[in-house]
């Protein structure tokens, strides 16, 4: 079982570190998604998840998000602003406040087309770190 | 080729995602017959972190985005003068907490994130100052954990006082799990004992060992958010954040290591392990753990005459779940757990204040007063 599972870990690292070498290189966009998974690792996963599923009641999915990609600007506004009062997430209400995280303007951009890009989400009109900073509360 | 990856891939995740945890064996029930409730006293806060009360019965009042609010006569007044505070992540202004002999000498001593030093980033700050008017003034910094990191995760922190009058105050491991906490020589992942101007006690555990950072007084801590002296003990009590599961109560005591990242009860966000063991020779068990984790924050031990349902239960805010959790001790055994007033919203944190009332601090609410139901 040892040596089937490091069998198993050998294929998986290859198969990770080739797609990394193929898709990850030159794209600018899937650069942003890159820097963007490790933000989300630091400032994100704890309330909203490591699928994006966030928390029952409490914490807004991400995941498959209808106000997340519909609201392109109120959503980088709540990352760079914090996010205060109801939002209304795929039919449920939520009513949770999410403090300013302290991010800078290029960090919101790569952690916002890292969750519109993830589990489930497609945006292929990148955010840049001009969009973001354009964007006043 | 492609098929075979995928089922390989398959077959991994299957093997490692069911990393099996053993849950508490307690569990968190929903009160029977609770004879208590809550009265918000300061309203419209977002995250009040620390709180303390001054002799005249107002209240000092942190907000993570770093405001400082003297609470009194019913009126939130701006204090000038609070500290230059990081905002990052789960850093920014933290805890709060007065001098034991406060009446003399008006120290008042606080916790925050800070950008002193070279490197870019932050890392936790000791400060203190006094109230004069509606200024801070005075202020000294104490400890400035080094080094800085741009990471947003685990500055801790709470400040407490002993019997003897000695300091105490936590930071987290700031993000860097394999570096730090286990490491004397360095910041982050400790408890800190100090005198109360800042300097290291000769009796420190660690003064005579090479390079260590002499104010440690244990380590192989997460992210301890809740700590209050034991009213009965006089024991320095501490609860911290695991990570997905392992959430724990430690009681503190001088050199010791609670073991974090070596031993765990808690597994990664991701559902993978980074240990197999969940105990060790030469680190410490937790008193208590808490699988799935509750996200701890703030705690209290009660001792008032005011709650006689409640005498010697430890109260701890939880985040996560958006309760109260009352935990009741036979011989440092938790035997029950209860959840209170559950759904008002992130309990940041819990202080038995001098007046004998118990108050809450409740994320995007305010602080509420814990009273007897009419």
């Amino acid at each position: 079982m040892k040596l089937l599972l490091a069998f198993f870990l050998i294929v998986l690292s290859t198969l990770v570190i080739s797609n990394q070498k193929t898709n990850y290189n030159t794209d600018p966009l899937q650069e942003s998604i890159q820097r963007g998974s490790e933000i989300y690792t630091d400032f994100c996963i704890t309330c909203h998840m490591p699928n994006g599923e966030g928390v029952t009641d409490v914490y807004p999915p991400l995941a498959k998000s209808d106000y997340l990609m519909n609201n392109r600007e109120g959503s980088i506004k709540g990352l760079k602003y914090g996010q205060e009062g109801e939002i209304i997430v795929n039919g449920k209400t939520y009513n949770s406040y999410m403090a300013p995280l302290g991010l800078s303007d290029d960090e919101v951009a790569d952690v916002m087309n890292f969750i519109t890009n993830s589990w489930g989400n497609k945006n292929d009109k990148m955010i840049t770190e001009e969009e973001v900073s354009n964007i006043k509360n | 080729m492609k098929k075979l990856n995928i089922l390989l891939i398959v077959i991994f995740v299957t093997c490692f995602s069911c990393a099996q945890q053993a849950e508490s064996e307690i569990k968190a029930a929903e009160p029977a017959n609770i004879n208590y409730m809550t009265q918000v006293v300061v309203p419209e806060l977002t995250i009040p972190w620390g709180m303390t009360f001054l002799p005249d019965g107002s209240m000092l009042i942190t907000e993570k985005s770093g405001e400082l609010f003297h609470f009194k006569n019913g009126e939130k007044i701006n204090i000038e003068g609070a500290p230059d505070v990081y905002v990052r992540g789960q850093g920014g202004f933290l805890d709060i907490e007065l001098h034991p002999d406060y009446e003399n000498n008006g120290w008042i001593y606080m916790t925050h994130s800070s950008t002193e030093g070279e490197d870019e980033g932050g890392n936790t700050a000791l400060i203190r100052a006094k109230l004069n008017g509606n200024t801070l003034v005075d202020t000294e910094v104490l400890y400035k954990a080094g080094p800085n990191t741009k990471k947003g995760q685990h500055w801790g922190s709470r400040i407490e006082f002993d019997n003897e009058g000695y300091l105490y105050f936590s930071i987290g491991d700031r993000g860097n799990r394999d570096v730090n906490p286990q490491d004397i020589t360095r910041d982050c992942g400790k408890i800190y004992r100090l005198h109360d101007d800042g300097s290291v006690p000769a009796d420190n555990p660690f003064v005579d060992a090479e390079n260590a950072k002499t104010a440690i007084y244990s380590y192989g801590h997460r992210n301890p958010q809740g700590m209050v002296k034991n009213p009965f003990t006089g024991a320095i009590w501490v609860n911290e954040h695991g990570p997905k599961g392992g959430d724990e109560i430690n009681i503190i005591r001088k050199g010791n290591n609670y073991g974090w990242p070596v031993i765990s009860y808690g597994i990664n966000y991701s559902g993978t392990t980074f240990t197999d063991i969940t105990e060790k020779e030469g680190m410490e068990q937790p008193l208590f753990y808490w699988v799935p984790s509750i996200a701890p924050s703030g705690m209290t031990i009660v001792s008032s005459d005011k709650y006689p349902d409640w005498k010697g239960n430890v109260l701890v805010g939880s985040l996560k779940f958006e309760y109260l959790e009352r935990l009741v001790l036979e011989n440092n055994e938790v035997t029950k757990r209860e959840k209170l007033f559950e759904g008002e919203g992130r309990v940041r944190n819990v202080v038995q204040a001098p007046d004998g009332y118990i108050y809450v601090a409740i994320e995007n609410l305010g602080i509420a007063r814990i009273v007897q139901k009419k």
